[in-house]
């Protein structure tokens, strides 16, 4: 790997906490390697700003290998950054010039509210999911052989790539209307295609879907920009699908 | 008498954990909602845990520092889990899976718990299966499993290189359905700062709320510590950057003794270092040793080629390449235990032939070209082309290969802007997990009652080295499958109880402590952040009590930590406030707690005059630079009792560990 250094300008989103007004402050910041991870660039700014006597800029950030989804930020207007199917943690400094200005702002949603600086609530995604997310069966060891129900390998690996969602909520932030329905999709289509999850999946959609509405995300009006800024490339079927038995459970349910 | 008991049932090996499970006390389902149980972590055990006592119906708190618990480390891993299913017909049994992590271990675990590990993993995949989690499967719609290192079956289970996301993913699914009943409550954005005991028994925690910076007191009958490993004490590691061991260390200051701290994985296949302003290393499974080959070069002046950038690993001739581990370890080649594999990797580097033009010319090549021509051939093959020519076969096996390990062919090429498809990737040990940890007995209690410790947090269950896919296995069993029947033993004395009060002494007390030693921090307002004494920490800890260690080496790492932890206290600077979100407050909490620890990893590691598994001391090794074991005066488990904040003064307690199932004998991978 040859590394380089470059010379940046950020211009990087400030705000004290949930209540205050935020803004942008710029910041330069010189000699960084390209060799470096775009969060190691942060630490690096951080550090310098600690050696300043400066308060750090606060960011969500745990696992850096693109897995945790703890990561976020809108890096020059898009969702990750400038690289397609990378999360932040594993967008690299290689990808920018020396002498670039880069604008950092937190995801905008009014369903994920800023708590400070680039750090923002996510916690209504774990309240959809804690409304149907999820098989109905209590731990016991006494479920049947997992091999008893052969799955066609389609359908496991269709349940794969959907489940792969790391639940970032870049497909929120991309979303000119905030919606979350790449999100629910994913996890709705994952249970929906394997046989274990039929027996609720009615049940399912329409759970996940009222929280979804209650929690303030915006509806789907099919641009697509979930799916281009999705780190993992999850795809617009699963939205279709989700409608498709969205649709089903409105003309099956018993009620 | 030691103050250790193991509290194993007795009765033949495989009929300790039927036997002990049917003699031990219930809560009856009217009272568990009279009882309250903290969980600390929602990783694979703290997550199966809170969930299944939520079902049972305890009220449970469960507790997590990230933003949510979907997050916890467990996420990353990548590999598999391992099963004794025996679903491919080649001699998998409960036996052989125990004989496998018993001997993978260095015969340094306790057989009676990893025999118990044994037997519950089939019922791990099973309950996994039904709840949703979508491992990989064949073309017949059944499960597909691969080979892991240190075993000469196939008996891991996997979801392409992502099995733990999956697997915490069902986790979290089944906790998030328990919190949506209101049985779990969920605590986001909360570190437990401390355990607080009543009558000498653990009742409670206080926890700071990441957020606000307030202090809070939790009250409960038993606490469950599932918040992982130590393997950030050395900065640079696999593990997440808030993986810390705080909330073990706390309850080793409160009288849990800390077990085998030194006892540390360096995993083979990590992307090398490459400058001072990286923050982590990133783990490529090891799983890829299913399909790659190690290797560095036979000539001394290639790999200097190499590192100077004059010659590409491609052009090196077959014959001009040297196999190491298929050299010295024929019967397993490249899936030799981790330990073996990293202690390789390190030999001939600094023998001078690795690759890496870093610092340290610190890099060995993992190498696919030969597995893609060969499952190329296969695939064209069964395709009906019996012919195939190289073009196709290659083009064939990069598909094949990329089916299997795509996700970690494109985080190499994201993290390295090389393609492993077209050349060899380049890897190096790092640190990867911790088999040390807070000593718990067969139930999984600590030294302190009503205190349970879970998962990697615990040291229970993989002596001193642990096979790959073994960690998934022990988080999902203590967490789903022991646990819940050990706790409820412990229990089953609690339902005259009643609540539990926050108002105590013991409670106020703790907490006032807690906010003492913040704003001791915070009053430093030294000159140097968190992360510059981190990274020292971290650069004596990989230095002297890394993959090699001598006494010298380690004598001087006690002296160095004690000197660095002095001037931590006199020169660290945080700003901002403590009631606010303050990402450098906690760093420097965790790295409060790093400091101690480290010292008692090398205060253990001086203790143990042998080799064993990942504790690699130079003074015992025989000629061909293998381990040697002193079963006659380290076949026990090293348990330190804090005294005070020197480690040199902790105390040692000895368990003896006695093998009946199993033979002792050497470890060997020939």
């Amino acid at each position: 790997m040859a590394s380089k250094f470059i010379n940046v300008t950020l211009k990087v989103w400030r705000q004290k906490n949930a209540d205050s007004k935020g803004n942008i402050e710029t910041y330069q910041l010189a000699k960084v390697s390209t060799d470096s991870s775009f969060l190691e660039m942060l630490d690096q700014l951080n550090e310098q700003l600690i050696n300043e006597k400066q308060a750090p800029v606060a960011f969500d950030h745990d696992c850096r290998e693109g897995i945790c989804g703890s990561c976020s930020l809108y890096i020059d207007g898009r969702a990750h950054g400038p690289q397609t199917q990378t999360t932040t943690c594993q967008l690299h400094m290689r990808s920018f010039n020396d002498g670039d200005t880069i604008y950092i702002e937190p995801w905008r949603s009014k369903a994920f509210p800023i708590i400070k600086d680039l750090v923002v609530d996510r916690s209504a995604f774990d309240r959809v999911q804690q409304s149907g997310g999820f098989v109905s069966v209590n731990t016991s060891g006494n479920t049947m052989d997992a091999n008893a129900i052969p799955i066609p390998k389609a359908d496991a690996d269709n349940a794969f790539n959907a489940a792969t969602c790391i639940g970032c909520g870049a497909c929120v932030a991309s979303c000119k209307n905030s919606s979350a329905m790449l999100f629910v999709g994913a996890k709705v289509s994952q249970y929906a295609l394997l046989p274990q999850g039929k027996v609720e999946a009615n049940k399912r959609v329409q759970n996940m879907v009222r929280q979804m509405d209650e929690e303030g995300f915006g509806n789907c009006t099919n641009t697509g920009a979930c799916e281009v800024e999705c780190p993992k490339g999850i795809s617009l079927e699963n939205i279709a699908r989700m409608n498709r038995e969205f649709l089903k459970s409105n003309l099956t349910s018993e009620k | 008498m030691s103050i250790l008991d193991s509290k194993i049932p007795e009765g033949p090996i495989d009929q300790k954990w039927t036997n002990h499970k049917n003699q031990m006390k219930l809560v009856a389902p009217n009272n568990r909602p009279k009882i309250d149980v903290i969980v600390i972590g929602t990783g694979l055990a703290g997550a199966s845990a809170a969930a299944s006592l939520g079902e049972m119906g305890y009220n449970v708190k469960s507790f997590c520092f990230q933003d949510s618990p979907r997050r916890a480390h467990s996420i990353a891993a990548q590999g598999g889990i391992n099963a004794a299913k025996n679903y491919q017909n080649d001699g998998d049994s409960t036996y052989r899976l125990f004989y496998d992590t018993i001997k993978g271990g260095d015969y340094r675990s306790r057989e009676s718990n990893v025999y118990r590990l044994a037997e519950v993993s089939a019922n791990i995949i099973d309950q996994c299966v039904a709840q949703g989690v979508p491992f990989a499967r064949e073309y017949g719609g059944l499960l597909d499993n691969r080979s892991f290192g240190g075993v000469q079956v196939r008996r891991t289970f996997y979801a392409a290189g992502q099995t733990g996301q999956q697997l915490l993913l069902g986790a979290y699914s089944a906790l998030s359905r328990q919190i949506g009943l209101g049985r779990v409550k969920m605590y986001n954005r909360h570190e437990m700062m401390d355990i607080v005991k009543l009558d000498g028994k653990a009742r409670g925690i206080i926890a700071r709320n990441l957020v606000s910076g307030k202090l809070e007191r939790h009250s409960a009958h038993a606490v469950v510590i599932a918040s992982g490993g130590y393997g950030n004490v050395y900065f640079l590691s696999t593990n997440a950057m808030g993986s810390n061991v705080s909330a073990a260390w706390k309850i080793h200051k409160k009288g849990a003794l800390f077990a085998n701290p030194c006892y540390v994985q360096i995993h083979p296949t990590c992307i090398p270092v490459h400058g001072t302003n990286q923050s982590k290393l990133t783990l490529m499974s090891e799983s890829l040793r299913n399909s790659g080959r190690i290797w560095v070069p036979k000539k001394k002046e290639d790999a200097d080629a190499i590192r100077n950038g004059k010659l590409k690993p491609t052009q090196i001739a077959e014959d001009d390449r040297d196999y190491y581990l298929e050299r010295r370890y024929p019967a397993f080649g490249n899936l030799v235990p981790r330990d073996v594999a990293s202690r390789a990797a390190k030999e001939r580097c600094d023998e001078g032939f690795g690759i890496e033009a870093n610092d340290t010319n610190e890099g060995v090549y993992l190498d696919f070209s030969s597995e893609i021509k060969s499952k190329g051939k296969q695939v064209a093959y069964a395709q009906g082309d019996h012919n195939p020519n190289e073009e196709t076969s290659i083009r064939l096996g990069k598909k094949w290969v990329e089916e299997k390990y795509g996700n970690l062919f494109q985080m190499y090429q994201q993290i390295t802007a090389e393609n492993p498809y077209e050349t060899p990737m380049k890897i190096y040990p790092a640190v990867h997990y911790t088999m040390g940890g807070v000593w718990v007995d067969y139930n999984l209690q600590s030294t302190i009652p009503g205190c349970f410790v879970a998962g990697e947090a615990n040291f229970s269950d993989h002596g001193a080295n642990r096979l790959g896919a073994s960690a998934l296995m022990q988080g999902l069993a203590d967490g789903y499958f022991v646990l819940p029947y050990t706790i409820a033993n412990y229990l089953s004395n609690e339902i005259r109880t009643g609540e539990i009060s926050t108002e105590s002494k013991e409670f106020e007390k703790a907490e006032m402590d807690v906010a003492e030693s913040i704003s001791k921090l915070m009053n430093v307002k030294g000159n140097k952040s968190v992360d510059h004494f981190h990274k020292r920490l971290g650069l004596i800890m990989w230095n002297k009590v890394g993959m090699s260690r001598s006494e010298a080496g380690l004598k001087s790492a006690i002296e160095e930590i004690k000197g660095l932890r002095d001037e931590f206290y006199n020169d660290v600077f945080i700003p901002g406030e403590s009631n606010e979100m303050n990402a450098e407050l906690e760093k420097a909490l965790r790295v409060a707690d790093l400091l101690e620890l480290g010292q008692l990893m090398a205060v253990d590691a001086l203790n143990r005059n042998e080799s064993c598994g990942g504790h690699f001391r130079e003074e015992y090794q025989d000629d061909e630079g293998e381990t040697l074991r002193d079963d006659k005066k380290f076949k026990y488990v090293s348990a330190w009792e804090y005294k005070d904040g020197e480690a040199t003064n902790s105390a040692l307690h000895k368990e003896d560990l006695k093998y009946e199932a199993i033979k002792i004998a050497e470890r060997n991978y020939k």
